[in-house]
């Protein structure tokens, strides 16, 4: 009996989770106007995405969310990297502030976050648009990268780079040759946190997208809904989004099995 | 073997971190082909020195100069000079082979001499066939292996080893200490090795520096530091020892535990106190008690595999350690010789604490910052002056709260009788206080210190302009 109710209770919160995404991913193959008529199977939905349906706007929505989402992550990967190995060789007290400070952005909210944004491209009368968009993400990015960095310098023996030194590497040699091959997993996480965070942004986006017409996913999809239901189109494109998701949900576990496989076997 | 040729030269070398004087005026030679070791407790400044030398920190004063040529302004990366780190610091990105030839690929040695290199050095460390193993899959031994092999194949003109065994457990250390003595002997190059562990010091070593404090205590070869330790400390840290308050009666003639000894040392002065230190191997035991120079009685008898140890209680009450290959029964009374040979006599560095202090008023005067009351009229307030306190005037307390000041329990020896402890008081600026007491502290014991008026004998300093000759003798 017991087992019973806890089956149906993991049933219940299972199909609540995923019916939505289950219902669009249907859906996505008919060519009904309105979700929830099925008009018969269809990938037309699907090649009007690509073929620049709805004036080819949604398609450049989404090449802007990617190219923005990918310059973001790789400058604040290298912006928190370089802080995160400086912030590392403070005094005690010193990096205690530094860590105070690289919280806040973290905990700010969104909204308080683009609107300072906002609030000081104006003041400096910065036209706002693609630039501005990516300074932003890449200003709430870079705390999260030297989060992810930090735990792997701390794990890193403290003569790592001493010895490196010792051995006759030039202090750059020792970062490029030593250090960042130590730290490449922090950063790689660091980095694929930072591209979903900024996929993901909508308040920051909002505020500093200017009026130049500039869309991303996340803005172009509001825009969309108050304009009055929204474009069938979507309806592929979160499929599509959701199953690489997936996808690399799945690589990412076998990875990680795989390694701890390995590891096992070595001790 | 070792010669006069001097290839490092430390002269003067002072380092603090935080006003914390770590090293203190070091001076040291180090000779072409020699094995010297840096041996103290923690906290001495051997690795400080030893990190300067390899230059991942500055120094504030002195300099260093490596045959002949200033060393200091050298960035690390170019000195010729190689460690052994204590937790190894290898790449864990990279796999043995790649370890080691790290060195060589960044002076852009061609490959088939690296090559011949890597196996070279790792056949002289016994890690042939080890090349593609990834180094964390390496025991601590291996990996310590590795990098003392990625160090040599750089041909350094120095090797600086950081207690390079202190991680190993201890079976695999003696194996380690025999094959690096080998090691130094075949290559010839220079080692200086810092450790915490005597007995490693003294396998190891041609020449030791004792180190405490900041300070050289004493330089010498392990028989030397072993057989005539200069003071209590280097007595105390270097093997088992008994030491002792005693008086040099004249030259070849000492006086401690209550009896008169003929001794070797000579040039201390007619009555002059000093510190007396008596391996416990070299106490004569017997159940005859004629005719020998003490008795006692034996309180304890342990046996330690080779010999048996023995605490015993001397008629005149000091407490002495005995090894004997002999036991003999708790209980029973011994007599006790001691050769001449065997009595080490050493300076005190001190016979009282002699504090510098301001004047308050006519009843009280100021000590390491703090007020204490005494008997100060003869002098005008607001001047400088010394105050001598006996060591055993100077009572410690439980509670912190109950004394005048307060103070972290440092050094301990015991003095047969006694136990004679360093107080610090401050360490920054350097007080310390020096104290005879019967009752058991540990070492990091917070204590309360009480020092009566009449205990305070204040001085004028001698370095007064105005110094009238108060009795203040120079306190060695």
């Amino acid at each position: 009996m017991k087992k019973l109710l806890a089956q149906t209770y993991i049933w219940i919160l299972l199909v609540l989770l995923y019916a939505p995404i289950v219902i669009i991913a249907v859906f996505s193959f008919t060519e009904a106007k309105v979700l929830g008529n099925w008009t018969g199977f269809s990938t037309k939905l699907y090649s009007s995405l690509f073929s620049g349906g709805v004036n080819g706007s949604l398609l450049r929505a989404i090449e802007n969310t990617l190219s923005i989402g990918i310059i973001a992550a790789v400058c604040s990967t290298i912006l928190g990297t370089i802080a995160a190995i400086g912030i590392f060789n403070l005094t005690s007290r010193k990096k205690h502030i530094m860590y105070f400070l690289n919280d806040i952005p973290m905990l700010n909210p969104d909204i308080i976050t683009g609107i300072s944004l906002f609030i000081l491209f104006v003041t400096f009368s910065v036209t706002q648009g693609y630039i501005t968009v990516v300074i932003a993400h890449i200003t709430f990015c870079t705390p999260y990268v030297v989060l992810s960095v930090m735990p792997r310098l701390k794990q890193m023996n403290p003569n790592t780079y001493e010895a490196a030194l010792d051995l006759g590497a030039t202090p750059f040699q020792a970062l490029w040759k030593v250090i960042i091959p130590e730290i490449r997993p922090g950063m790689v996480s660091g980095m694929l946190l930072a591209f979903t965070l900024s996929i993901d942004d909508f308040a920051v986006t909002l505020f500093t997208k200017g009026n130049q017409g500039l869309e991303t996913l996340s803005t172009y999809i509001y825009a969309d809904a108050r304009k009055g239901g929204l474009t069938p189109e979507l309806r592929p494109l979160s499929t599509i989004i959701f199953v690489t998701v997936l996808l690399l949900l799945i690589i990412i576990n076998l990875r990680s099995t795989k390694t701890q496989g390995q590891g096992s076997k070595k001790h | 073997m070792a010669n006069n040729d001097v290839i490092i030269k430390i002269e003067h070398l002072s380092k603090s971190f935080d006003d914390k004087k770590v090293l203190n005026d070091i001076n040291l030679e180090v000779r072409r082909g020699e094995f010297v070791t840096l041996l103290g407790p923690s906290g001495c400044g051997k690795t400080t020195l030893l990190r300067i030398l390899a230059g991942f920190i500055a120094s504030d004063e002195g300099t260093v100069s490596l045959d002949g040529k200033d060393l200091l302004g050298v960035p690390p990366y170019r000195r010729p000079l190689n460690t052994v780190f204590q937790r190894y610091a290898l790449f864990p990105h990279l796999d043995v082979y790649d370890n080691i030839a790290f060195g060589l690929k960044l002076q852009n040695v061609p490959e088939d001499e690296i090559d011949e290199r890597v196996r070279k050095v790792l056949k002289m460390v016994v890690m042939s066939d080890y090349e593609e193993r990834d180094v964390e899959s390496l025991s601590g031994g291996q990996q310590q292996r590795v990098a003392i092999a990625r160090a040599l194949i750089n041909q350094p003109k120095v090797l600086l080893l950081d207690e390079p065994l202190a991680a190993l457990d201890l079976k695999m250390r003696k194996d380690m200490q025999i094959e690096l003595k080998e090691m130094h002997r075949k290559l010839g190059i220079t080692f200086i090795y810092v450790t915490h562990d005597q007995e490693e010091a003294l396998t190891l070593s041609d020449t030791i520096v004792v180190m405490n404090g900041g300070k050289i205590q004493q330089i010498g070869t392990p028989a030397d530091i072993y057989n005539e330790p200069v003071n209590s400390f280097v007595a105390d840290f270097i093997g088992e020892s008994n030491i002792l308050n005693g008086t040099m009666l004249s030259d070849r003639r000492v006086n401690f535990i209550g009896h008169d000894f003929d001794c070797v040392d000579e040039g201390f002065g007619e009555n002059v106190p000093v510190d007396v230190v008596i391996r416990p191997e070299d106490i004569y035991i017997m159940n005859n008690t004629e005719k020998t120079q003490f008795t006692g009685t034996v309180n304890s008898c342990t046996f330690k595999g080779v010999h048996y140890e023995m605490f015993v209680d001397t008629d005149e009450g000091f407490e002495m350690q005995i090894q004997d290959y002999n036991a003999f029964e708790p209980g029973s009374h011994v007599g006790l010789i001691i050769k001449p040979s065997d009595i080490q006599v050493m300076h005190k560095e001190r016979t009282c604490n002699t504090i510098k202090g301001r004047v308050i008023d006519a009843g009280h005067v100021e000590l390491m910052g703090t007020s204490f009351e005494c008997d100060a009229h003869d002098f005008e307030p607001d001047s400088e002056v010394e105050a001598r306190i006996d060591f055993d005037k100077i009572d410690l307390l439980d509670d912190k709260e109950d004394g005048t000041l307060t103070g972290e329990v440092g050094f301990i020896l015991y003095k047969g009788d006694h136990y004679h402890l360093t107080i610090c008081i401050d360490e920054k600026s350097a007080n310390y206080l020096y104290v005879d007491t019967n009752d058991v502290w540990d070492k990091c014991d917070m204590v309360g210190v009480r020092i009566l008026p009449e205990d305070i004998h204040l001085g004028r300093p001698k370095a007064a302009p105005l110094g009238k000759a108060e009795g203040l003798e120079a306190i060695p």
